[in-house]
């Protein structure tokens, strides 16, 4: 009873959070550049926390995110522009494509371990945007012109729906299962649990919320380019993964928020911005090996009294 | 005799060119408690991984309860009644003590992808069905006080019951025990004896276990089966293999003949 109760004060949070955004927005007080900060951020909470559950939770080195993001972005851009459906059956449509795509990309690839699925995925990544750029229908290399459509409102919902569906889903007899194949898939196998299917289900999940984001990056920017989906941009979210901490939640957020706000500030400093985001990185990667948060949730600092109660009482 | 449980019918392995084990022959019939012997590399663990399906035979058949088990893979093993600990312990280190458990009931709830997500009522049935289940798996095993610990915190000894209690919480019919009582100290020997009579008693179970403590063997096996290179060398109760000569060469080697 109690942990619903503090489920719903989070999703107070949350809402009281993107109340006085919109309404900074709508007052004008946040110009299209911060609104722009904003819902850049959302898209990246979004692609960490769908990669998180692939690497964080299942332990399956994915570096292909990007061709799941890729497939959400030309999906639905072509379901608004071309087709003309309402922007958020779009967003839908191209997220489960996305998750069809993981799914063809995931069963024969998650039977390889460690770096060989990184190659493997690498791979497929590669052969996703090179198909984009080789359609004439979606612009070929010279891009595809994309209505603007994402606003705040999208991208807060989109990021709320995907914390608390991976969130629900980790914390539950399946989220368990994916955890032990991290572990250890020898004696996950052992104790009943079908590796290969866990492994595919969290693929699938990752690829439908990277796929998502990929609609909402799409309609963000008037027009997408395969260019924009490379593998730069696959590291670009294994980072915010990896610097979070593997298998924190909270972390992948964080980590989000804050890699976003910085590269955007060191665009004022193009010479020296990707020298100085390298930097950060090995400094925090120097002073936190296992990354900002670890494995801990930022909901953990609040359950101390909780947790220490619990000890004594069983001693 | 009550019921045959496991048939194994002239099973044997090959890696590449290397004949691990070949002709392996046993019966094993609910109830029992049977230990597997032999010298280091004789093909005792290799055995269990063929019996447990991380290892396909490449020859002969293994039937348990009925139902040939060769081609299935280990999480169907499982599903039908097979459990099994590790010589070298693989416990799931990050998680609790709790969760441990709670994976190896993973079928014990039904709720599914989509009652997760959105939190359905077979949810929270289902997931308190699990917590109360592994919670009496672990207050058998002594280890409930230390629930919430995570598992690599726990010191050998408990790491190892830990892994029993994860192997019977899958519900087995055979639970096959790799080298249960690997680094403990007589004390602790001794204990386990008693817990494994104990589960038995308690579950109903047929155990195989390996072992390389005699004391352990001779003490609580009804019968025993050695391997030596693979092969089968000799198969009785205790005291005949105490006495039988290959036993003894397989362990000392040959006496020396004047």
């Amino acid at each position: 009873m109690k942990k619903s109760k503090i489920f719903w004060i989070y999703i107070a949070v949350a809402l009281v959070v993107y109340a006085i955004v919109e309404l900074l927005i709508v007052n004008g007080q946040l110009d299209m550049y911060y609104s722009n900060l904003f819902i850049t951020i959302a898209i990246n909470i979004i692609l960490a926390v769908s990669l998180h559950l692939v690497i964080g939770i299942t332990g399956q080195f994915s570096i292909g995110h990007a061709g799941f993001l890729a497939v959400g972005a030309y999906i639905s851009a072509i379901f608004t522009t071309n087709l003309g459906f309402p922007f958020p059956v779009a967003l839908i449509i191209g997220a489960i494509v996305a998750a069809v795509a993981g799914l063809i990309v995931g069963i024969p690839t998650l039977r390889l371990k460690g770096d060989y699925l990184a190659i493997a995925t690498l791979g497929f990544a590669e052969i996703i945007r090179i198909i984009f750029l080789n359609i004439d229908y979606v612009g070929g290399a010279a891009g595809m012109q994309v209505d603007y459509l994402t606003t705040w409102t999208y991208a807060f919902f989109g990021v709320l729906i995907t914390i608390i569906v991976i969130a629900n889903f980790t914390n539950s007899r399946h989220g368990r299962a994916c955890i032990a194949v991290r572990e250890d898939e020898i004696a996950a196998d052992a104790m009943g649990i079908n590796t290969t299917y866990y492994k595919v289900l969290a693929f699938a999940i990752g690829s439908f919320f990277a796929g998502l984001a990929g609609g909402l990056f799409a309609h963000n920017f008037f027009i997408i380019q395969p260019s924009q989906f490379g593998f730069l941009k696959s590291f670009d979210i294994l980072i915010y993964v990896v610097l979070g901490g593997l298998g924190s939640l909270s972390g992948a957020v964080i980590a989000a928020i804050l890699l976003t706000v910085i590269s955007l500030y060191l665009q004022d400093f193009p010479e020296t911005r990707m020298i100085i985001y390298s930097l950060v990185l090995i400094i925090v990667m120097l002073y936190r090996p296992s990354g900002l948060m670890g494995t801990k949730e930022i909901t953990d600092f609040f359950k101390f009294n909780k947790k220490a109660k619990g000890g004594k009482v069983n001693e | 005799m009550s019921d045959l449980l496991l048939k194994v019918e002239n099973v044997g392995i090959q890696f590449g060119g290397l004949k691990a084990v070949s002709g392996l022959n046993m019966e094993m019939h609910a109830g029992e408690l049977i230990g597997l012997i032999g010298p280091n590399g004789a093909g005792k663990t290799t055995s269990f991984n063929m019996l447990t399906g991380v290892y396909k035979p490449t020859e002969g058949t293994i039937i348990f309860n009925g139902k040939k088990t060769n081609n299935m893979s280990p999480h169907q093993v499982t599903k039908s009644g097979v459990s099994r600990t590790f010589q070298n312990i693989r416990l799931f280190k990050d998680l609790s003590v709790l969760d441990n458990v709670k994976v190896a009931n993973h079928s014990l709830a039904h709720h599914s992808v989509i009652s997760s997500i959105f939190r359905l009522p077979s949810y929270f049935s289902g997931e308190t069905k699990m917590e109360q289940e592994s919670i009496e798996f672990l207050k058998i095993f002594g280890l409930d006080p230390y629930m919430n610990e995570l598992a690599k915190n726990l010191p050998y000894g408990m790491q190892r019951r830990l892994e029993i209690a994860r192997a019977l919480a899958a519900k087995p019919k055979l639970l096959l025990l790799d080298e249960p009582a690997a680094g403990m100290n007589p004390q602790e020997t001794q204990d386990l004896m008693g817990l494994i009579a104990l589960i038995r008693e308690k579950f109903d179970l047929t155990i195989l276990l390996i072992e390389h403590d005699m004391g352990l063997v001779m003490g609580i096996c009804e019968r025993i089966y050695v391997l030596d290179h693979g092969q089968l060398i000799a198969e009785g109760k205790p005291e005949e293999i105490r006495n039988n000569k290959k036993v003894i060469e397989a362990y000392l080697g040959e006496e020396v003949t004047e």
